[in-house]
């Protein structure tokens, strides 16, 4: 990617954000980014209503056999390139619901099943924490980076979006 | 030869696209910053809008299957290019070169970008967009009455001043105030939210609004049509409080401090813009088209009385 192309994209990412068969908690702590204390919108970073005007999916949920078909379309539907990011226990491994016969994901699969080479970052925890949420932006936006130049400073390990 | 050149380089560098494209970016970065202390948070940079539309500009452009691809494509250029003329019409205005009529010219200039939303939007063959389309035409047919009846209000009050040739030229209002006057201040509200209207902000911004129809009449948009859009609304707010700097403040005469004060005059009316969409909640489309028919109109019948009234006893306060 080009330089000047790669900077616009760190510096505004444009958010859909997809429930999946989310308890609601995970969504809490999404809207949560968006308040004064944490204040997401210094980075650039945007809730948009329409997956064609995002750059980035925040999926939460373990993904339902409802909502596998719709997760599936929507990330058809996103203009690439594009970064799905699974929020929470249940979108990283159907956490709790790993064996409940309604279940169809989890959602890296889902989405690996409609684009092999999707980008995919992992945020654990039941919710996770804001501060959480927006260290796995940044870890992405590393990923994003050539090997040497990370997006950050304040990241010295080496970042991987996909640890799998 | 030469004035070709002069009319090319006036319409594409300066005071034309170039420039006001870099006003309406800064203007849209103010929007989100001002926004964003009202509610208390820190806000963007200042390079946010041009970060935004550089990334649109390198994301993929997706077409949906049943969309009308001509239209849909050629929709927000038609847009862009309305509004263009629209700020260069106002410029133009604005350095005094009169050109009798140009007001009726910039009043369907006025009309094109709300025109090439519902064009677009309608061909994008989605059914949020279909209801975005509609909303955007309710809306248009409510506060043009009022936008009209309000420029009646001015050229009413200038009526005695200007000589009677150049009534309909914006370079000749411009040298009169008609806010400060009874009836061109109820004038002048008026046409404030008929342009916060026109603008799409809240509470008029039934047409996009985000929380019931996902994004409205730009639903299907993304990639580089979708900067256009963005580019296109950058403009507006370069040119829509121009317009009304121009017809009611006095315009900005471009010599040492009146220019400062003239760019007061356009950041004033922006500011006041962004203060209505921060401290109110959106409206229902009945609401607004009864806001601006029955309040809106009423009050404009009774400054047009007055203004009639003023100028027939001679008394040019009222």
């Amino acid at each position: 990617m080009h330089t000047l192309q790669l900077w616009a994209l760190k510096k505004s990412i444009w958010v859909f954000h997809v429930n999946t068969g989310a308890c609601n908690n995970c969504d809490i702590e999404i809207v949560n980014l968006l308040t004064p204390k944490f204040d997401v919108e210094r980075f650039g970073i945007k809730l948009v209503g329409s997956p064609r005007h995002a750059d980035a999916l925040l999926v939460t949920g373990g993904g339902t056999r409802q909502a596998a078909k719709r997760l599936q379309e929507v990330y058809r539907q996103t203009a690439k390139p594009c970064v799905v990011f699974c929020t929470g226990a249940c979108a990283c491994g159907m956490g709790i619901f790993e064996k409940g016969y309604h279940m169809a994901g989890p959602i890296d699969s889902l989405i690996r099943a409609v684009d092999p080479q999707a980008i995919i970052a992992y945020v654990p925890g039941c919710p996770p924490k804001p501060q959480a949420i927006i260290m796995g932006v940044v870890k992405a936006l590393a990923a994003l980076q050539p090997e040497r130049e990370y997006a950050t400073e304040r990241v010295p390990q080496t970042a991987y979006a996909d640890p799998g | 030869m030469i004035d070709t050149l002069q009319n090319l380089t006036w319409i594409l560098v300066f005071p034309g696209l170039l420039f006001t494209l870099a006003v309406g970016l800064l203007a849209s970065w103010l929007v989100r910053k001002v926004s964003a202390l009202v509610q208390y948070r820190v806000g963007p940079p200042v390079y946010q809008p041009v970060a935004d539309v550089m990334k649109l500009m390198g994301k993929e452009i997706l077409v949906p299957q049943e969309a009308q691809r001509t239209v849909f494509v050629l929709a927000p250029l038609v847009g862009f290019s309305g509004v263009l003329l629209l700020a260069t019409v106002l410029w133009l205005a604005t350095a005094g070169i009169v050109y009798v009529g140009d007001i009726v010219v910039a009043m369907y200039l006025m009309v094109l970008p709300s025109l090439a939303l519902i064009l677009g939007s309608s061909a994008s063959g989605s059914p949020h967009a279909a209801v975005g389309a509609s909303r955007e035409m309710k809306l248009v047919l409510s506060y043009e009455l009022p936008l009209v009846l309000a420029f009646l209000v001015v050229i009413i009050k200038t009526a005695g001043r200007i000589a009677p040739g150049e009534q309909l030229s914006l370079a000749a209002l411009s040298q009169h105030a008609p806010v400060l006057s009874v009836s061109g201040l109820l004038a002048f509200l008026v046409a404030l939210l008929c342009v916060q209207a026109k603008l799409g902000f809240v509470p008029f911004d039934m047409a996009e609004s985000e929380t019931e129809v996902a994004g409205g009449v730009l639903i299907e948009y993304s990639g580089a049509l979708l900067a256009v859009w963005k580019l296109m609304q950058a403009l507006m707010l370069v040119a829509l409080p121009l317009f009304l700097v121009v017809v009611f403040l006095g315009g900005i005469q471009a010599s040492g401090w009146s220019l400062v004060w003239g760019i007061g005059k356009y950041v004033l009316v922006l500011v006041l813009v962004i203060l209505i969409k921060n401290t109110n909640p959106r409206v229902r489309i009945d609401q607004a088209m009864r806001f601006f028919w029955f309040y809106g109109g009423t009050l404009l019948a009774a400054a047009v009385l007055l203004a009639m009234i003023g100028n027939y006893y001679g008394l040019p306060w009222l």
